[in-house]
């Protein structure tokens, strides 16, 4: 293949993109470079034991960070139970189902869910939400109350009131990059399947299984949402830290402890340990970044052939 | 046509005038969300009276406060706690502690059928929110309040889930009437909470205790008068017991001003004296000692005069409490060392 002709003008675009790219990578590195600095207080002094310790009491000056990343881990991972049916639900309705009129009001509703303030879904949720909660906790029968998930005294402010917030502030985004995605399938796969003598929900499983990737990233953009939201938990989750699988025990996340604390925070120890806390929601989140990537890479390393027969004609069984 | 010709000169030699007439003198503070109110009063007032001098203050936060004015990165700092000892160690140059108003931290609750005020003393509040009386039917709630009807309701116990002042001067207070609190959690303007759930700033807090039956917590006195939220009476140093009220907080101040440190580092909680409210507190402004630009310090020293002097009269309006004319006093004499 010969070489595109080149030109100053490519090569100014191309450095001048690559550039911008690298912004990205410069700031990244900056961040982590300068809350390991600024953490170095406490990383001197508990080390590693930080992650793994759950007493957090800045008068005496015992810090870990183990109760947080639970919370933290937790109610992002209960919200995006909440919020994937939901926005998978959503997505493909407007996508293969939804009668044209309806379409475009629908899609531009859910995505005016994203761009409400997060104060204002916390707000919502100390007012409206949480009082729901602790009816719904509150008339909840004996016997489930006495197992773990749900143990403790209803109160209504707690892990349930975040996890609801969160997935209600999350189904926004996975929703509409879903729809985006299905509405990427080519008109000929659909088109295939029904030739095939599919039927709606078959051909909806095709294209949701052509679209897995996309899929799989929506869900993800969500979690990170998930894992960094701030001042809507902090208000309904009762800011409690404490390891707990209770759903109505009151628990606590890295991003609302450093909001919480900071700004009052005079003790030296005290604001390295808030920075650290920073350090480990950082960490969390490129692992849980990184983990998805290695999700999506190994979906699309399968064999292509396979990916869009399979479901519907029946593998011959090898002798 | 004139007209618009007219305008940009007219418009410049305005301007010119006004920078060659009058020096601007901008002065720049940072620190307590607690007295940002009354401050940002003080401000303008003051700028009214001396047009020329215009100062700013961002409510960051106490600790935000004192880290700025270690690294003077502004003139002034404001803290709802006075430094500590080691933070005083840190700074380039020696602080001076002003209080400049003082505030009060109220017990707000929610029983289900009681409609009597509650009274509270200061070891039993200790205890409720140590976990050990949970109940709003317990002996010791009980003994307090005869004669009220009280449930067996589980008490909820609300505090402020963000670093605040009012936690600290809550739990100053319970730490001095309690050794096993001040043993256990301390003070602090975040501490380990033995029990109970939290809520964000003075709302968060009312909006919790308000939902839940059982409730109780605490908030400003500023917030609970201006929000009209009941509160209960607590008993004071002298054994009365005493309900938060403009008048009650500064006479805790001038109860303590007999024992005034020199450098006005103070905790005026569980104060002496029959009319004094148990949880009250200075809040104060930082100032260093020998700053480096010295017209900014006489023109700050004006200002801090006048604050202490004239700028007390607008507490009241806003909701806090002013100084006592002793601590005034005693405040004027550090101020003049200032230079």
């Amino acid at each position: 293949m010969a070489r595109p002709r080149t030109s100053a003008g490519d090569v100014l675009f191309q450095g001048g993109t690559g550039l911008f790219a690298l912004v990205i990578v410069i700031i990244t590195a900056g961040i982590a470079f300068v809350l390991w600095g600024r953490s170095a207080l406490t990383i001197a002094k508990f080390g590693f034991g930080f992650w793994g310790t759950d007493r957090w009491d800045p008068v005496s000056g015992d810090f870990g960070a183990r109760t947080f990343i639970w919370g933290t881990l937790y109610s992002s991972i209960l919200a995006l139970a909440i919020s994937t049916p939901l926005a998978l639900g959503i997505a493909i309705f407007l996508s293969e189902l939804c009668p044209h009129r309806l379409r475009q009001p629908l899609a531009f509703l859910t995505e005016l869910l994203a761009a409400i303030p997060s104060i204002v879904y916390g707000l919502w949720g100390i007012f409206v939400l949480v009082p729901a909660i602790r009816a719904v906790e509150q008339a909840l029968p004996d016997w489930i109350r006495a197992t773990p998930l749900f143990s403790g005294p209803a109160v209504g402010v707690g892990m349930m009131s975040a996890a609801v917030v969160l997935a209600v502030m999350i189904v926004p985004f996975s929703s509409a990059v879903a729809r985006e995605v299905l509405k990427a399938v080519p008109a000929a796969q659909r088109e295939g399947a029904y030739a095939l003598g599919a039927t709606r929900w078959e051909a909806t499983k095709i294209a949701l299984y052509y679209t897995r990737v996309g899929i799989v990233g929506a869900v993800m953009l969500g979690l990170g949402r998930a894992l960094g939201e701030t001042m809507a938990v902090t208000m309904v989750i009762g800011n409690t830290p404490q390891v707990s699988a209770s759903l109505l025990a009151p628990q606590y996340t890295m991003a609302a402890v450093i909001a919480n604390e900071f700004a009052e925070a005079t003790s030296s120890l005290h604001i390295s340990a808030l920075v650290e806390i920073g350090l480990v929601l950082f960490t969390v989140t490129l692992v849980v970044n990184a983990a998805s990537r290695l999700l999506i890479w190994r979906m699309t390393r399968q064999p292509h052939e396979r990916s869009i027969v399979a479901p519907l004609v029946p593998e011959e069984k090898s002798a | 046509m004139t007209m618009r010709k007219l305008l940009p000169i007219a418009v410049t030699a305005v301007l010119l005038g006004a920078t060659l007439g009058a020096q601007k003198i901008s002065i720049t503070g940072a620190g307590a969300t607690f007295p940002d109110p009354i401050y940002e009063k003080w401000f303008s007032d003051y700028n009214k009276l001396h047009p020329e001098v215009q100062i700013n203050y961002q409510p960051v936060g106490s600790g935000g406060g004192v880290s700025q004015i270690t690294q003077q990165t502004v003139f002034f700092g404001a803290s709802d706690m006075p430094m500590t000892d080691d933070a005083l160690s840190k700074t380039p140059g020696h602080i001076f502690h002003f209080p400049t108003v003082l505030g009060g931290v109220v017990p707000i609750y929610n029983v289900p059928g009681v409609t009597a005020e509650l009274k509270f003393t200061g070891p039993l509040i200790a205890d409720i929110f140590l976990g050990k009386v949970t109940k709003w039917n317990d002996k010791a709630i009980a003994a307090v309040n005869p004669g009220v009807s009280l449930p067996a309701t589980d008490i909820a116990v609300v505090h402020r889930s963000d670093g605040s002042g009012t936690s600290f001067i809550w739990t100053d207070y319970l730490s001095k009437v309690s050794p096993e609190w001040k043993q256990k959690v301390g003070a602090n303007s975040a501490v380990s909470w033995p029990t109970g759930l939290s809520g964000s700033h003075n709302d968060g807090v009312a909006a919790l205790v308000k939902q839940t039956p059982g409730g109780f917590g605490y908030v400003e006195l500023i917030y609970a008068l201006q929000n009209s939220i009941a509160s209960g009476p607590v008993q004071n140093a002298a054994g009365k017991f005493v309900k938060a009220s403009l008048d009650s907080v500064t006479a805790a101040a001038a109860g303590a001003a007999a024992n005034m440190p020199a450098d006005f580092r103070v905790s005026i909680t569980n104060a002496p004296g029959a009319g004094a409210y148990p949880i009250s507190s200075f809040t104060w402004l930082l100032l260093y000692e020998n700053p480096k630009d010295k017209a900014l310090a006489k023109t700050m020293n004006d200002f801090v005069k006048w604050a202490l002097s004239d700028g007390q009269k607008l507490c009241a309006g806003l909701g806090y409490a002013p100084l006592p004319a002793n601590v005034v006093k005693l405040e004027l004499a550090q101020l003049a060392k200032i230079q």
